[in-house]
Formats: structure tokens, C-alpha cells, sequence
């Protein structure tokens, strides 16, 4: 993998990562609310990268992923905010979410994964509204949740002396913490990255892929499928946990109304626009389907109002849309995603002459 | 009042609507093996049709079951629309496609659904207009109101429609037929493209009546209304065995008892109080009659998903199903 | 006869009301083409499915290398030492030809997730082992050139060939073969006979399925016959295909 850099790839991930350093500052220049987006949409690559390890590479629909996201965000929430008075630093805490969310996707995942693809579909839905559910109620008898007011003044991270709450100076530059967390989760992001393509290129990435292309063909060359569909189930679920730990640090606040059904669906919508299985593909449909909406935002408004004199159609709804277009059209007309990588088309893209 | 007949009347008003819309989940099921997972949209549609046609109607002088019938006479036709274009525009062209594809569009559509109704209707919960009067009769110690008898006995008189349409007809013999075997169905010359189509319309047009009921029973409308509903529609289906007929009927009474009765009782089953003193904190919470209550009604909507998950996990066919192997 | 192989003993199945297979037994010998035919429904695949673990046995016990087989899933038939393949050839259509062979190689390593992450030199030199192996059974089956070919993208000759390759990778002692002729043309056939006298000679032992007696004759050393889910012959292919009984059986249906 690393060892065939040729000297063009090395400038090209050279300026790609220095532009990428620099994409904050020149966000900020546009609004802090830019930095803000930015956070997000790494968060959902994030997301997206880990649903992918379920649905892509396993093939297993997975509805329910955002009830890990809850639970690790949740996690942190508790842990580090004056609901309980406890306040654990988030290298603590990260590593505890993730577990607990990996227990939870076993926990899910043992007795269900048996089950046919269209039924374990629903099941995770289900399991995702019952996660939702009681967060939204474990405010009685004992207040665990916080109930639907959520959980505010979550701490923010702190490294060193360095709290990512508010602005510091470095070097005469001014950083602040919207961008502080940009850095954190760029870091975070490429080990994730790291590690997808590590996991998609070792044996068990390999009988990953074998369950989703066949899955009897699987058992029969001696593939273990549950045990290895329920790594895939933790391994998503980890990814989520860390996700979720993160979204509460940056927010400050929490509420069960982060952790819908509507978002689970938002990350599926991610990971099929780019390609299942496609690291490179689910990363860019994950940018994508978080900038375009924005974007959006800050053009279709004025140009409605300008054009009307009022709004017709509200951004929420245009980005709504999106998503729910971007699958009807994806499986429609390009199954295997917008990049689909040259050889190594998916099951979705099965021709279907040979069927 | 008697709480437990009260929670059998409730249960099974809620029960026979979720049996009518079960019915349009296991008939689509039952023949392309499609989780039509925008049937619920179907159903909001149905109940936001009629709750428009009915508020324009309600100023007028015709009497209330004319303007209702005005009603559900637009929403009928309006969500068989809608469901022969789902089939059309959306699944027809994944028939062949892997078994994800298709459930995956649906996804898609139920939210691009979601999404136009909020833009004709309003991201408000609509009030539906009350135009019936209320009247209540006492029986045994609980209330049963006329809606009440009337949904029920709507949607009884809707599945015995649909039990003789399915058993007594031509095109429902085309339907079990190709439920079946497609291949078979086709060549003996059932057109099962109109077969499929079919299959969309009927469940949609039930679909329709449903959500006016829903409208009426509740008294509210809201463009997501469809979401849940269609859940515990269709965990009412696989209770009773995904692609069997009877089962959504039997599964959607089944599942309204059962969720009418817990709303009912897991509140006294859960105070920890009855369970004498387990804790010295315990004690003083339920001093002078007060309850610790660890689950109350507010997990109502748990059940659905419960119910959905124990069956699919010990008894994938269902209550009545019989084990349909995997034709995928 | 030298030494047994698998023993199975009294196999019965059921489906539902339908008997499937009853009171079959069988001995393989270490080394030996064995064969087993039968009319079409006699329960060849029945047996082979019950033998790889896809089905449950409703009664039978089994031996396998001397010891006690369990046949309760696949996974561990496969681990014991029994590979096979599939009469409607079961590859991974969207992996290429080399990544097929090396998913075969999954029950003799251990790299899990933690490893495949860190990535040591432990799980480098596993995964180069695998890669090997691979292609050097990709050589074996004479498909090398394609390895990085889809697998839906290989014509049917290559595609039986890529199945056994991949069968091979689990290093079967015993390699169990559903109908792999069929479909192939007669240069085809007569290439994959030479393959499977070669992994004879090489110390494999293999379970022929086939549906017509003539294919297994010069290939077998032994043959048995099912008919109606039962055994009612086991020889030599020579006297088999003079059986009144076997006759009979091919005839009658």
C-alpha cells in the first residue's frame, strides 16, 4: 500500500494535507459557522466509515446505527458534565463509550444476526427506536437521561492546559475552538481512515466481503458468520461510540432528538451515494451530503426571498430531500455508487444477466 | 370503571386499524417479498387528503357522515394514485435488482413523502376537524364510543372485503398465484406485472380509510404520523406471518391488545412500592402511598418494537405462517 | 482398501414428510476417488449437504481421520478437513479470482481485528503467506493469468476451476466435488479429470458427486449408488454398471 509511493502521489498528499490544515482559517474568514459545518461533516464521514464496515463490507442493513452514536454521546454526556458531577477527561471517556457502544452492537447483534437481510433491517430499526425511546424516559424514577430536555454543559475537551472551549493564540495565530476541534477530528479521522483499510484489507475484511457476495459459499469454506458478522457489528458500533463521544464535546448539549431514525437513515443515504464498501467513495458522498445541504441554505434562502418576496421551501426541507432522492435515484441508476471503484464493483451492481 | 374491559375496547379499536394497514405491508410481502416501507406515507396521505377535504366541506350545510364520505371518496382514489406510482416509479424497476435495493428506495420514498406532505400540509400537527358529534355508550363499566364501533366494525367489514376479493375472485387468484411462483404465474398467462400493480392499489386504497379512521380517532394529523404507525403496522404483519393474510389481521388485533393493555398496566406492574420495602431509599419514596414507577405508560410505543423483535428472533414465520423458505 | 478416511454411518434426513436419505453408510479410504451416483432426487446432494454441515442429520454418526465428526455447521466441517464445491458454482462474484482463493485460506490463520489494525509483522508475514498460497494454487488449477479477474467475469471452465482452487486453499483432506462437470463441454471435461487425477496423485482424497455413471468410470476407484435416498450398491465402477439393480434404477426413472 504505502510502499509504491511515486513521487507525483507524495506532492499531490502533501498539498492535499497542507490544504486541509489550512481549510479552517479560511473557513473561519467565511463565519465561524463554517468551522462548525466543517466539525459536522467529519463527524459524518466518521459515521458514515463506520456504518460502512456493517453495510458495505459485511452486507448487513443496519437501521438502527444511530442508537451507538446516542449511547456514546450519552456516555460522554454523563461522565463528563454536572448531571452527575462527574467530570472524566475525554481520553477517558472515549475509550468507554466505544466499549460500551461495541457491547451494545453485540448485544443487538447475537441473537438477530441469524436473520435474513430485510428482516435484520427492521429489527436494527427497531432496536434503534427502543434505544431512543428509553432515552427520551429514564428521567423516572431514577434521572438517568435527563428525559427529553437532554443533558447541556457537557464539558469541553481539554489536552494539556489547552481547553477546546474557548480561543487561544499559537504562534500569533488565533485558533479557536471550533477550529481546535476541526484538528482533533482530522487526526481522529485519518487513524479511522487507517484503520478501515486496514480492516478492509486483512482476512477479515476478506471474509467480510465473502459473507456479503454468498453467504453459504462463506460457511462453507470454513467462515465462522456469526462470530465474524458480529465483529463487524461491534466494529461499526465502536466507530459510532467514538463518533457520538465526540458530538457531545463539541455540542455542549445533547437530547434525544440528535439520535432519530431520519439520522440513521441521513448516514445510509451517505455511505450508498458514495459507493458501499468504497472508503474513498463513502468519505465523499459523507462531504457531500453534508456541504450540499448547506450550501444550499445559504443560497436558496436569499434567492427565494429575492425571487418571492418569501420562502416557499425551507432549507430543512430541501435537505431532507436530498437524502431520501439520493437513495431512490442511487439504487436506481448507479447501485454501486457515484465512484464505484473501476474493478471491484459491489453486489449492487450484479449484472443482471447473470442472475 | 373496569380498567381491563376499558383497555380491550381501546385495544381493539387501535388493533383493527393496525390489522387494515398490516394488511397492505404482508399483500405487498407476500408477493414481491418488499418491505414497502413507505405504506405508512400511504396512510398519512390518506389521513391529510381527508383532513383537507373535510375542512373545506365543513363549513357547509351537508351533514357530517356526507362531508366524511366526501372524504374518504377524495382520499381513496388519491392514495391508490400514489401507491400504483410507488410500484410504478420506484419498485418495478428494482424487480430484479439484489433484495436490498428495493427496501433501501423505499426508505428513500418514505422520506421524500415525508418531506412533500410537510410542504402541502405544514410541519404543524394539523387539528382534525371534529365534525362528529361525541356520543358514548356505558357498557360493563367501560365507554365505547360510536367511533369506536364504527372503526371496528369498518375495518372488519374491510378485511372481509379484501378475505373474499382475495379467495372469491379472478385477480385474487392471480394474486395467490403469483404470491406463489411468478415464474409459474406468468406462464400460466397471469399478467403479473398487473398482478403486482394490483396488490399496491388495493393495499393503498386501505391505506386511505385507515387514515382517515386515524384522523378521526385521534383527532390530530401530522406529515410524520406515518412513521410510527407503519412500524407497529408491520410488526403487527410479521406477528402474524409476513405474507399471510389472516396473520396481519389476527397479528394487528394481537398487537393493539397487547399495546393497550401494557399503556395499561405496566405502570402498577413496575411500582417497585408492591414489592414490599427492597431499599431504605425505596422505603421513603413510597411512604404515605407514593410509587416508584420504573416503567410507566410513556413506553407504550416499546412494545410494537419488542414484539417485533422477540417474534423475529424466536419465530420468524410468525404466529400463523407457515415457514416460507428463503426464495431470495 | 488402506486406511479410512470418513466414515458416515446410517445417515437419515428428512424433509418434512418426505425421506430424503435412510440408513445410508459409507467408508472413504485415505487416497481413494470415490464416487457416488444416482438418478436425478436420489439424495446425492442431500448427502453432501448433510456430510459439509448445510444440514442437519437427523440420525448417523460420522468419523473423520479416525476421530468423531461434527457435522452440526459448516464451519467446522471445513476446519476438520473437508472442503467442497457447489453444483451451481458458489464463488464471490465481486471479489477477483486471487481474493477468492485467499478468503479459502481463512480457517488455517488467525490475524482477528486487533491485528489486522496494528498490523505487525506477525499479521504482514500471514497475510504474504496467504497471498502466496494463493497464487500458487491459482497455478495448481492452471487459472493464474486471471487473478485479477472478477470472478463473474471468468467463463465457466475457470469458474469450476477457481471453486476447487478455493477449496483447496482450506487444505482439505478430504475434497468433495458436486457435479463439477456439468455444464462443460467435452475438452472441458476432459481437462478437469486430468485435474482431479492430479490432486489424486498428489495425496488428495476426493468425493465425486455425479449424476452419470459413464463419467466416473476410469476416474472412481469406488462408486456408490443412491436411488430413493438409499444405498443400493458399492463397487468397483466396472461391476457397478452391470448392476440389475443400478440398471433398474437409471432406467425406471
Amino acid at each position: 500500500m504505502s510502499s509504491r509511493f511515486s513521487y507525483r502521489k507524495y506532492i499531490g498528499v502533501t498539498l492535499v494535507a497542507l490544504a486541509l490544515l489550512a481549510l479552517p482559517f479560511a473557513l473561519s474568514a467565511a463565519g465561524t459557522a463554517w468551522v462548525r459545518i466543517a466539525n459536522l461533516a467529519i463527524l459524518f464521514v466518521f459515521l458514515s466509515l463506520g456504518l460502512n464496515i456493517v453495510v458495505g463490507f459485511a452486507g448487513l442493513l443496519d437501521l438502527g446505527y444511530v442508537a451507538f452514536y446516542g449511547v456514546g454521546a450519552y456516555v460522554y454526556a454523563l461522565l463528563a458534565s454536572p448531571h452527575f458531577g462527574l467530570h472524566l477527561p475525554f481520553w477517558v471517556i472515549l475509550p468507554i463509550g466505544a466499549s460500551v457502544a461495541a457491547i451494545f452492537g453485540v448485544l443487538l447483534g447475537t441473537p438477530t444476526l441469524k436473520l435474513r437481510g430485510d428482516y435484520l433491517a427492521i429489527v436494527t430499526l427497531g432496536f434503534g427506536e427502543i434505544v431512543r425511546i428509553f432515552l427520551n424516559n429514564l428521567s423516572q424514577p431514577i434521572n438517568i437521561t435527563n428525559g427529553p430536555q437532554g443533558i447541556a454543559q457537557i464539558d469541553p475537551i481539554r489536552v494539556g492546559g489547552i481547553s477546546f472551549g474557548q480561543t487561544d493564540l499559537f504562534f500569533g495565530l488565533s485558533v479557536s475552538g471550533p477550529m481546535k476541534h476541526y484538528y482533533l477530528l482530522l487526526l481522529l479521522l485519518l487513524l479511522v481512515i487507517v484503520v478501515n483499510l486496514r480492516l478492509q484489507n486483512s482476512r477479515i475484511g476478506r471474509a467480510w466481503e465473502a459473507i456479503r457476495e454468498d453467504e453459504v459459499a462463506a460457511r462453507a469454506i470454513g467462515i465462522d458468520t456469526t462470530r465474524v458478522k458480529l465483529l463487524a457489528f461491534a466494529m461499526g458500533a465502536t466507530f459510532g461510540g467514538v463518533a457520538g463521544g465526540m458530538f457531545s464535546s463539541i455540542q455542549g448539549f445533547i437530547s434525544p432528538e440528535s439520535f432519530v431514525l431520519t439520522e440513521s437513515v441521513m448516514i445510509l443515504a451517505m455511505v450508498v451515494l458514495g459507493g458501499m464498501g468504497n472508503i474513498w467513495g463513502v468519505i465523499v458522498g459523507a462531504l457531500l451530503l453534508s456541504f450540499v445541504p448547506e450550501l444550499l441554505r445559504y443560497t436558496v434562502v436569499p434567492l427565494q426571498l429575492a425571487l418571492f418576496d418569501k420562502m416557499l421551501v425551507e432549507p430543512e426541507v430541501i435537505r431532507m430531500l436530498l437524502f431520501g432522492m439520493a437513495l431512490v435515484l442511487m439504487m436506481r441508476f448507479r447501485p454501486a455508487g457515484l465512484w464505484p471503484l473501476g474493478a471491484r464493483q459491489r453486489e449492487f451492481s450484479i449484472d443482471k444477466a447473470a442472475k | 370503571m373496569d380498567v381491563f374491559l376499558q383497555q380491550v375496547v381501546n385495544g381493539l379499536t387501535l388493533g383493527s386499524l393496525y390489522a387494515v394497514v398490516a394488511l397492505g405491508y404482508t399483500m405487498v410481502y407476500g408477493i414481491i417479498q418488499l418491505i414497502n416501507f413507505a405504506h405508512g406515507e400511504v396512510v398519512m396521505f390518506g389521513a391529510m387528503i381527508s383532513l383537507s377535504v373535510i375542512s373545506a366541506a365543513a363549513g357547509s350545510n351537508l351533514p357530517p357522515l356526507a362531508i366524511i364520505l366526501a372524504g374518504v371518496l377524495v382520499a381513496i382514489p388519491a392514495c391508490m394514485a400514489l401507491g400504483y406510482f410507488l410500484e410504478r416509479i420506484a419498485y418495478r424497476p428494482l424487480r430484479r435488482a439484489p433484495r436490498l435495493a428495493p427496501l433501501i428506495t423505499a426508505i428513500g420514498m418514505s422520506i421524500v413523502l415525508q418531506q412533500v406532505a410537510m410542504m402541502l400540509w405544514s410541519r404543524n400537527i394539523l387539528a382534525f376537524p371534529q365534525i362528529l358529534p361525541m356520543v358514548v355508550y356505558e357498557l360493563a363499566g367501560a365507554s365505547i364510543s360510536a367511533l369506536q364501533i364504527a372503526i371496528i366494525g369498518i375495518c372488519f367489514a374491510m378485511m372481509a372485503g379484501l378475505a373474499l376479493l382475495i379467495y372469491r375472485t379472478r385477480l385474487g387468484a392471480a394474486m395467490r398465484a403469483t404470491a406463489e411462483n411468478p415464474e409459474i404465474a406468468r406462464l400460466m398467462g397471469v399478467d403479473v406485472d398487473r398482478v403486482i400493480a394490483a396488490t399496491f392499489v388495493i393495499g393503498a386504497g386501505l391505506a386511505a380509510v385507515a387514515g382517515l379512521m386515524v384522523g378521526l380517532y385521534y383527532g390530530l394529523a401530522h406529515y410524520m404520523m406515518g412513521a410510527t404507525l407503519g412500524m407497529k403496522a408491520f410488526s403487527a404483519a410479521v406477528l402474524g406471518g409476513i405474507g399471510n393474510i389472516p396473520g396481519a389481521m389476527v397479528g394487528g388485533l394481537l398487537l393493539g391488545l397487547v399495546e393497550a393493555l401494557g399503556a395499561g398496566y405496566i405502570g402498577d406492574l413496575t411500582d417497585l412500592c408492591q414489592y414490599g420495602t427492597l431499599s431504605a431509599m425505596l422505603e421513603t419514596r413510597c411512604a404515605d402511598g407514593g410509587n416508584v414507577v420504573l416503567f410507566g405508560s410513556n413506553y407504550q410505543d416499546v412494545f410494537a418494537f419488542v414484539v417485533l423483535i422477540l417474534v423475529l428472533v424466536f419465530r420468524p414465520s410468525g404466529l400463523l405462517g407457515e415457514r416460507v423458505a428463503d426464495r431470495a | 482398501m488402506s486406511s479410512v478416511l470418513l466414515e458416515a454411518h446410517a445417515v437419515g434426513k428428512r424433509f418434512g414428510g418426505v425421506r430424503a436419505l435412510h440408513e445410508v453408510s459409507l467408508t472413504i479410504g485415505q487416497g481413494e476417488i470415490y464416487g457416488l451416483i444416482g438418478p436425478n432426487g436420489a439424495g446425492k446432494t442431500t448427502l453432501f449437504n448433510v456430510l459439509t454441515g448445510l444440514y442437519g442429520a437427523d440420525s448417523g454418526r460420522f468419523s473423520f481421520c479416525g476421530e468423531p465428526l461434527n457435522i452440526s455447521a459448516p464451519h467446522l466441517v471445513a476446519r476438520a478437513g473437508i472442503a467442497r464445491t457447489f453444483q451451481n458454482i458458489r464463488l464471490f462474484a465481486n471479489m477477483t479470482a486471487l481474493e477468492n482463493v485467499m478468503v479459502g485460506r481463512h480457517v488455517r490463520t488467525h490475524a482477528d481485528v486487533i491485528g489486522a489494525v496494528l498490523r505487525g509483522a506477525g499479521t504482514r508475514a500471514e497475510e504474504q503467506a496467504i497471498e502466496r498460497r494463493a497464487v500458487e494454487l491459482l497455478h495448481y488449477v492452471g487459472i493464474a493469468d486471471r487473478a485479477n479477474h472478477l470472478a463473474r467475469q471468468l467463463p465457466y471452465g475457470d469458474q469450476r476451476r477457481l471453486e476447487i482452487a478455493r477449496a483447496l486453499a482450506t487444505d482439505p483432506k478430504l475434497l468433495a466435488l458436486d457435479e463439477p462437470d456439468a455444464g462443460m463441454n467435452a475438452t472441458e471435461t476432459a481437462a478437469l479429470r486430468a485435474l482431479i487425477a492430479g490432486l489424486r496423485a498428489d495425496g488428495l482424497t476426493v468425493l465425486l458427486i455425479e449424476h452419470d455413471v459413464k463419467l466416473v468410470m476410469g476416474l472412481c476407484d469406488r462408486v456408490a449408488v443412491l436411488d430413493y435416498g438409499e444405498k443400493i450398491a458399492e463397487d468397483v465402477p466396472e461391476k457397478v454398471q452391470r448392476d440389475p439393480k443400478v440398471i433398474e434404477a437409471y432406467l425406471g426413472a
